[in-house]
């Protein structure tokens, strides 16, 4: 149970037969995704062989300096993507570094004082992967909701600062919506772990030979990691933005 | 000195002129009815008071002071605005009605709230109602209390009767006529031209976004 079953290149071949049913399926119901499917495939294995080597090479590179700088280039490349989602936002490039470094900080802290992972390489790589991924997707669901919320939810905002509130308490049940909404696809996924899917990590530990108990360790640290880092990054991110839809003399920004 | 001035304001909206060259002066414990035909920018003459937006060019004081030396907070506190159709947020009436002191970071006051009830011919009962549940006649009046509370210096009505029946337009006619009565100055938009000259003492005629007519109501 405990030793790494290897693929061959040859099984990798075999089963890559598995493309042409999806290829038949798109060919036969007229789906004219044929070309998507080839590209796709191409694309995964391309860059799939590219990561795998530049990961052998940074996992053999063991100077903590190299790994935290890589670590704010994938912190910098998330905050990048999910800044696009938010375009209303002011300094969303800003606000969504900020968001995932500290949440991606607070979690790597607690994992690493309290000896689960080591500030290797091969460790924390792999997991900052993980949550600055989640964060970049939490992020960007905020930024769609806090949006859509200052759209719609006008005359709301303007009854709240016509009674003479400030702009936080006219904008709270909206920071609150949106970082609700960033967060619960997390959540959701926690709750299913297990009945619905057998996680990424889980099933690759499994598959590379670990025992199911062993496992769900990981899996288990995997999900309180994504929890803390996807309510941090949502609650800063949230708590940042709602500015940028009011001026200086705190009236809420027309929306087109 | 006049408690609210407008020296030559202008709004446009997107390419499109609203209100044009607009100078006026209102006097503390003026009651202005503003009428005019749909479009001719009465509600946007609110909401430039109230400073929920700011004019294109021109220039607004209040006591004598540019809207832009005030903390925008502070003077929505002194002018506060209600919308033709009232908005009630949270589940309950009360979630409303705590509004105002919670960003004050105040307690409830009941004997205000209650006198507020009962001048609005309305129970306290209604406290626990979710508003979902309220007429439109009920929703506006609750808006209406929700702000009175801190008795401003300025009150700018946007229609509140439009969507009421006589029964609740008459109470509601009343309480503004006390507020006034009580020093409050009044500022609001009606259709009705009897409403417009029952208890205002100026009329302000608005057309195509230009004041047509600023004339005091013979009594």
């Amino acid at each position: 149970m405990n030793a790494i079953n290897n693929i061959s290149v040859m099984s990798l071949v075999t089963s890559s037969s598995l493309v042409l049913i999806a290829l038949f399926f798109s060919y036969w119901q007229k789906l004219k995704l044929e070309k998507e499917v080839i590209i796709g495939v191409v694309r995964a294995i391309v860059q799939l062989v590219i990561v795998g080597y530049i990961l052998e090479y940074i996992f053999g590179y063991e100077n903590p300096l190299f790994t935290t700088c890589l670590l704010f280039l994938m912190i910098f490349n998330a905050a990048h993507n999910s800044a696009k989602r938010g375009k209303a936002i002011k300094n969303g490039l800003a606000i969504s570094f900020l968001s995932i470094a500290v949440g991606a900080t607070v979690t790597l802290l607690v994992l690493i004082l309290s000896k689960t992972i080591q500030y290797q390489p091969y460790q924390i790589i792999p997991v900052s992967g993980m949550i600055v991924g989640n964060a970049m997707v939490a992020l960007g669901l905020c930024y769609k909701q806090i949006s859509s919320d200052f759209k719609n939810k006008r005359e709301e905002v303007e009854t709240k600062l016509s009674l003479g509130a400030d702009i936080l308490p006219s904008s709270i049940e909206i920071i609150r919506n949106s970082i609700k909404t960033g967060m619960l696809p997390t959540i959701d996924s926690a709750k299913t772990l297990g009945i619905v899917s057998l996680p990424g990590m889980m099933t690759g530990l499994i598959l590379a030979g670990s025992s199911p108990v062993e496992a769900i360790k990981y899996q288990i640290m995997v999900t309180f990691m994504l929890l803390s880092t996807t309510s941090i990054s949502s609650f800063i991110a949230c708590y940042l933005s709602y500015r940028s839809f009011f001026n200086r003399r705190k009236q809420l920004v027309y929306m087109k | 000195m006049s408690l609210l001035e407008l020296q030559n304001v202008s709004f446009d909206n997107d390419g499109k002129s609203i209100l044009k060259d607009i100078s006026l002066s209102i006097a503390s414990g003026d009651f202005i009815s503003i009428v005019g035909p749909s479009g001719s920018g009465k509600s946007t003459f609110l909401k430039l008071c109230s400073h929920l937006i700011s004019p294109t060019c021109g220039n607004i004081f209040f006591n004598g002071k540019n809207y832009g030396d005030y903390s925008p907070v502070e003077l929505r506190r002194n002018i506060v605005y209600c919308s033709q159709t009232p908005y009630l947020f949270g589940n309950t009436v009360m979630h409303n009605i705590e509004f105002p002191y919670s960003i004050r970071h105040m307690k409830p006051d009941f004997a205000r709230i209650n006198s507020l009830f009962s001048m609005f011919h309305m129970s306290t009962d209604y406290l626990k109602s979710d508003v979902q549940n309220l007429s439109g006649g009920e929703k506006q009046r609750i808006a209406l209390m929700r702000s009175m509370l801190f008795m401003p210096k300025i009150l700018l009505l946007d229609e509140i009767t439009s969507a009421l029946d006589i029964h609740n337009t008459l109470i509601v006619e009343k309480v503004i006529s006390s507020l006034h009565q009580e020093g409050i100055t009044i500022l609001w938009i009606t259709h009705n031209p009897e409403q417009s000259t029952k208890y205002a003492n100026k009329v302000l005629t608005l057309e195509s976004g230009k004041i047509n007519s600023f004339e005091e109501v013979a009594k």
